[in-house]
């Protein structure tokens, strides 16, 4: 038959020699390969104390953002909410009271802000969905837990401390789309 | 009877004994340090420095194991089975010369357990009987994966032997003697059967792999299409001491090979040495070289993959048999005309 592409091979079934059929300069063959990887350098990293830099790009667990005067940028727009494929994230909006504008940057905010981390498939979707810059995904992994009600995790584990600052940098500069 | 003579081969057993155990235990952690090396990996180094304890470690686990005997099997067989196999392979270390005559406490005493003057017979016939530990334990398991490793076994067994009988046979030309000491010290310095016999020991080392269950023959157990093989059902340590057994065939496999091609203690510039150096010397040569085939094994296990059925059926009966045939007529044939047969 004609062939459109010309890279299509020709299937041979010659019969093997007789020294082919004793296996044996193959099988002195595949033993000097063999041998090479003796000494070549193993690949391993030996996890528990050493480990691997992640990738700029890798999705884990949700940090929720403050500004530079420790104010949460979040406003519970619930445009993460929508935007998540998992329906992963569910939240509380609420007013912000006088005497509050030290916690919350602007006059609405999210009294509960929950995700089940069994549902979300870290797509980052809530990451390019929010307006606020409030959420991003960091490099840290989800830690197991033994009950499933432990995998929903609130603003106690999400939101970031003000005075140990988790660094997102990398997302910024990755994981963003960028403005034109 | 001599006192002596039972006092110094009963430690020589005892020690011939714990030796095969820790050979053949820390055979199974080469071979993972070994697989690990070929594929650019670490291998265990967890357990003691180095992963030195793992051994150790795999045998407690072992031991904490469910000791599980299947409802339908046939009970006694299913525990005579791993016996069976450690005990065939344990028993054939007792031909072995180990090393030169050591002169202590006035005595000569002979570093081999037994100098049956048919020694090389001896082991075949051991090996042999090894079969029964797989063909009992797949067959009393009462499951079709078991009896498939248990019936490709004694098949593979029974086909190999022959080739390797054939090729014990032309070295028993070379030295008239079917005792293993006459064999060592007949290849005395570095007249080794190696650069005699090359085709023979071909045909005995892919023997003797066929003979171990060792990959690229392991169709006995083939994890990937018998799920283990004849021990299938076997769990604990009677599962540990099939593998075990296996362990300490391929040592005394090496130890034959190293005895009958490699010179056994014999090592080149033997005899600027005497008496007991010669002796420690000469053992540690010995070991020092079934380590060297320990390794070998390893090398080709994680080298090829497993032969398929009528591949190892084709390789013993239309390969091995007919070349181990055709070297024997040629040896004999050359000796003849050494000896002066034709002129006389």
């Amino acid at each position: 038959m004609q062939s459109l592409t010309n890279r299509s091979k020709m299937v041979s079934n010659k019969k093997m020699t007789f020294l082919e059929k004793l296996y044996l300069p193959a099988i002195f063959g595949g033993m000097l390969i063999t041998a090479r990887h003796l000494f070549r350098k193993n690949n391993t990293t030996k996890y528990p104390e050493e480990q691997r830099e992640f990738a700029p790009v890798y999705r884990g667990q949700h940090v929720l953002k403050r500004d530079e005067q420790g104010r949460e940028n979040c406003t519970a727009c619930g445009l993460c909410a929508v935007a998540c494929p998992a329906e992963a994230i569910t939240m509380v909006a609420a007013e912000r009271e006088k005497g509050e504008e030290n916690l919350y940057r602007e006059e609405k905010y999210a009294a509960t802000y929950e995700i089940n981390m069994l549902r979300c498939i870290f797509c980052g979707l809530c990451e390019e969905a929010c307006p606020k810059e409030a959420i991003f995904l960091t490099d840290k992994i989800v830690p197991s837990q033994l009950e499933r009600e432990d995998f929903i995790m609130g603003k106690d584990s999400l939101v970031e401390d003000v005075n140990n600052r988790i660094d997102i940098s990398k997302r910024q500069l990755t994981g963003k789309r960028k403005e034109k | 009877m001599d006192t002596g003579l039972f006092w110094e081969k009963l430690i020589l057993v005892v020690i011939l004994f714990a030796v095969s155990l820790g050979i053949a235990m820390y055979s199974t952690y080469l071979e993972r340090k070994v697989a690990a090396w070929f594929q650019d990996r670490i291998g265990p180094d967890r357990a003691g420095p180095f992963g030195i304890l793992q051994p150790l470690a795999d045998g407690g686990k072992m031991f904490f194991k469910e000791d599980f005997i299947p409802f339908n099997s046939d009970k006694w067989l299913f525990i005579l089975a791993p016996g069976i196999a450690m005990f065939t392979s344990l028993i054939t270390g007792a031909v072995i010369p180990w090393g030169p005559n050591i002169q202590a406490f006035g005595r000569d005493i002979s570093l081999q357990v037994a100098d049956v003057n048919i020694g090389i017979l001896f082991i075949m016939g051991f090996v042999s009987v090894g079969v029964y530990g797989i063909m009992i334990g797949g067959w009393s398991s009462n499951n079709k994966y078991s009896l498939f490793g248990a019936i490709r076994a004694s098949s593979q067994m029974i086909s190999y032997e022959l080739a390797m009988g054939v090729s014990v046979i032309t070295i028993v030309l070379l030295t008239g003697s079917l005792s293993l000491r006459d064999i060592v010290d007949a290849q005395h310095g570095i007249s080794w059967f190696v650069f005699k016999q090359p085709v023979a020991f071909l045909i005995f080392f892919v023997c003797a792999l066929a003979e171990c269950n060792r990959a690229p023959f392991d169709l006995a157990e083939c994890e990937s299409e018998l799920i283990g093989g004849y021990h299938t059902e076997y769990s604990s340590m009677k599962l540990g001491f099939f593998l075990f057994a296996e362990y300490i065939n391929m040592f005394i496999s090496s130890a034959v090979i190293a005895a009958l091609f490699f010179g056994g203690y014999n090592f080149p510039g033997m005899d600027a040495f005497s008496g007991n150096t010669l002796a420690i010397i000469g053992t540690l040569v010995f070991f020092a070289k079934i380590v060297f085939f320990i390794f070998v094994f390893m090398w080709i296990r994680w080298t090829l993959p497993r032969f398929r059925y009528d591949q190892l059926m084709h390789l013993g009966w239309k390969k091995m048999i007919p070349i181990a045939l055709i070297n024997l007529l040629i040896t004999a044939v050359v000796i003849a005309i050494w000896e002066g047969w034709f002129t006389k």
